[in-house]
């Protein structure tokens, strides 16, 4: 319904340019700069090592995307993802064999966690953004409190298999990251939930119009706690990879819930609903790690990286909306 | 107009503030070359027991505290943010249950705020209770005030981070960041041929004992003719760490690897074993993961420490100093002992928690290991 008044008055405008998200330029100019400075980035292990890192801030973007097209912001995926990996190591206590429920019992705090942060928005009426920054606060207080402050123990490798190990000699790419076809296949299967099925055309609807979608017969609550369900499994999937990744800290969330958003902003996600695609989230986080892997070859002083960061951040997002006006999207 | 002079003078005072932070010397070459000296030193005290050691031989008499019955111990803490200070902390605490004469003991924590802490001294000092008050400050600069205030009231012990006034009756630390930074240097000088490839990984930017760390580093690095390819700053962050390292590798061949700080250590080591090439010189602290991780793989390592052990001494200093014992002072240095390869199984207890700071001198205290999270 809401693609179809959209697509309407379409035809009449002059296409003055090819309707790409400008995301994907971006993103490809970024690439084209990074191998400038770096040849060798054409390497599988360069450009391997470059989707491995930014699987995690790729999928929890594509799950914020749910959210942010809802109408809403999730800002307690940064603290999830912190909870997963302190609390994965304190239950598995160095067990090989306990990964899988580990993992299970993650995704059940996931399921949780979205729950209650749809429940608190849709019926004590809290705006998302206090909600979930609640949330956040509560899950760090949390985590803290489950490990006393500093790590307390590892990930076994079965369980740092997903975020760390490559699988060796695959023919024509010589190297394959486990954590490069989880996100394939999260991705894809955000992908298709949003742009294929009934329930993302519900997103949709609910963020573009509450009211009307209410009117249309849109469930709106179960709409909206899905939403956050997804975006806080998003969370813990990202989690597992980071603590593959990394290894155990306490302060391994932080900062991501912003770097989701903005992702999903460049990607042209709209901040207050109605609007946004998950292909191009992702799009928008690979952009944001290219725009540090750059930064990084580069060799500038941190100050300068700083600024330039900034610079190049705002430069993108102004980018993106000014296309959507011309497109008149 | 009003408004423009307020803004004027506003922006004034920011860049005044921005102009004496910007005048602390980060790379005094005399500082340097006595924490040199301090290194090689023997320390006075008893032997296996450094944190009752001192570097220098200088006391402070303390007679005019004398206090009979049970004691008020006070701390303002300024944070058990990090691990390493949660180690700390614990040293402290386990301190203080071996003390029959402290009858009280009074935490308070500033959770790394200057102006929390400020305020946290002052209410102490306003409650009356305190026979003694150990700081260790969040900053230097902005606690200076607050201790003076203190020290006029009650005996004053200020540890790890300094204040710029010498009123306490002593500041107990280990000999510093230059010491440091030089320990970590000079093994990598020792082990790669001149010339060779040094990356250096600093946390941030901007903090005294991190920035002299790496001033330190750098001058022994430069001097010794190996090409630093980089300096960069992680976060103290396992993820960005190992892609820094990541990037830098598929630049070109790294011999060596100096850190100021070693929480990411591991993080950088797996990112040489994960991309298949050599482990190299490395340089990271006494945590337990990089302590077993340069074991499991016979790397080439040495770890400098700056000892959590240092959180003992001001407890036993506060003890001897309300018995009117004579202390070291005003300052009390501890030496400052690095992991080698030599000792390197002594300080190995998987039973510890990977961030657990092996140089806490903690081994033979009561409630070890579990107190500090361990297992037995």
């Amino acid at each position: 319904m809401t693609d179809h008044t959209l697509s309407s008055p379409q035809p009449k405008q002059t296409r003055r340019l090819p309707q790409i998200n400008p995301v994907y330029f971006i993103l490809a100019a970024l690439i084209v700069a990074i191998i400038l400075n770096n040849p060798n980035f054409v390497e599988p292990s360069g450009y391997m090592n470059f989707l491995k890192r930014a699987a995690p801030l790729a999928i929890l973007a594509a799950g914020q995307v749910y959210v942010i097209v809802s109408g809403g912001f999730d800002l307690s995926v940064g603290s999830l993802i912190t909870l997963v990996v302190v609390g994965s190591s304190m239950l598995s206590n160095n067990d090989p064999s306990s990964t899988w429920w580990v993992i299970c019992v993650m995704l059940g705090i996931g399921l949780g966690v979205g729950l209650v942060n749809g429940l608190v928005v849709c019926f004590l009426k809290v705006p998302s953004l206090i909600a979930t920054l609640g949330m956040m606060i509560t899950l760090n207080g949390i985590a803290f409190m489950w490990s006393g402050g500093a790590p307390r123990g590892y990930l076994p490798e079965s369980f740092r298999y997903f975020g760390r190990f490559n699988i060796r000699d695959v023919p024509l790419i010589q190297m394959l990251p486990v954590a490069v076809i989880v996100m394939a296949v999260v991705g894809f299967a955000l992908y298709w939930l949003m742009h294929r099925t009934n329930l993302g055309r519900m997103i949709h609807a609910v963020g573009d119009n509450p009211r009307a979608a209410q009117l249309a017969g849109v469930p709106i609550n179960r709409v909206r706690v899905s939403a956050f369900v997804i975006s806080s499994l998003s969370a813990v999937i990202a989690g597992i990879l980071l603590g593959g990744f990394g290894g155990v800290s306490t302060d391994v969330g932080t900062g991501y819930e912003l770097q989701a958003i903005t992702a999903a902003v460049l990607g042209g996600a709209q901040l207050l609903g109605g609007r946004g695609s998950v292909p191009a989230a992702i799009a928008g986080a690979l952009t944001l790690t290219a725009i540090f892997t750059l930064l990084n070859f580069l060799g500038l002083p941190q100050p300068v990286r700083q600024v330039v960061q900034g610079l190049i951040l705002i430069a993108a997002v102004a980018l993106a909306m000014y296309r959507r006006k011309r497109t008149g999207q | 107009m009003k408004q423009v002079l307020t803004y004027a003078t506003a922006i004034g005072l920011v860049l005044a503030l921005a102009g004496t932070a910007g005048a602390q010397n980060f790379n005094d070459p005399e500082e340097f070359a006595r924490q040199k000296e301090q290194l090689t030193m023997t320390p006075h005290g008893p032997e296996g027991q450094p944190w009752v050691q001192y570097l220098v031989d200088q006391m402070a008499d303390t007679s005019k505290y004398k206090k009979e019955g049970a004691s008020t111990v006070c701390f303002s803490n300024a944070g058990v943010n990090n691990p390493w200070r949660v180690v700390g902390f614990t040293n402290m605490t386990q301190e203080v249950a071996l003390h029959p004469e402290i009858g009280n003991f009074v935490h308070v924590d500033a959770e790394g705020s200057d102006d929390k802490q400020i305020a946290d001294i002052q209410d102490l000092l306003a409650g009356g209770n305190c026979d003694i008050l150990i700081v260790s400050p969040n900053t230097t600069a902005a606690l200076t005030p607050a201790v003076e205030a203190a020290c006029a009231k009650l005996p004053v012990i200020v540890f790890d981070r300094g204040v710029q006034t010498d009123c306490p009756v002593t500041f107990i630390h280990p000999v510093g960041g230059y010491g440091f930074g030089i320990q970590g240097a000079q093994f990598i000088a020792d082990n790669v041929e001149k010339g060779g490839n040094v990356l250096m990984l600093r946390i941030l930017p901007g903090v005294d004992v991190l920035e002299t760390r790496y001033s330190a580093g750098r001058r022994i690095l430069d001097e010794a003719g190996l090409n630093v390819v980089g300096a960069e700053f992680t976060d103290g962050d396992n993820a960005k760490t190992k892609s820094i390292v990541e990037d830098y590798l598929q630049r070109g061949k790294i011999d060596a690897v100096w850190m100021d700080a070693g929480a990411t250590a591991v993080a950088a080591i797996e990112a040489f074993e994960d991309g298949g090439h050599d482990i190299p010189v490395f340089v990271g602290e006494d945590q337990q993961d990089f302590l077993q991780k340069w074991r499991a793989l016979d790397m080439k390592a040495i770890a400098p420490t700056y000892p959590s052990y240092q959180w003992r001494t001001p407890i036993i200093a506060a003890v001897s100093i309300l018995k009117g014992e004579s202390v070291p002072g005003p300052e009390w240095v501890l030496p400052q002992p690095a992991v080698t390869q030599d000792n390197l199984d002594s300080f190995i207890n998987e039973k510890m928690p990977p961030l657990h700071y092996a140089m806490c001198g903690c081994e033979d205290m009561p409630n070890y290991p579990e107190a500090w999270g361990g297992t037995k």
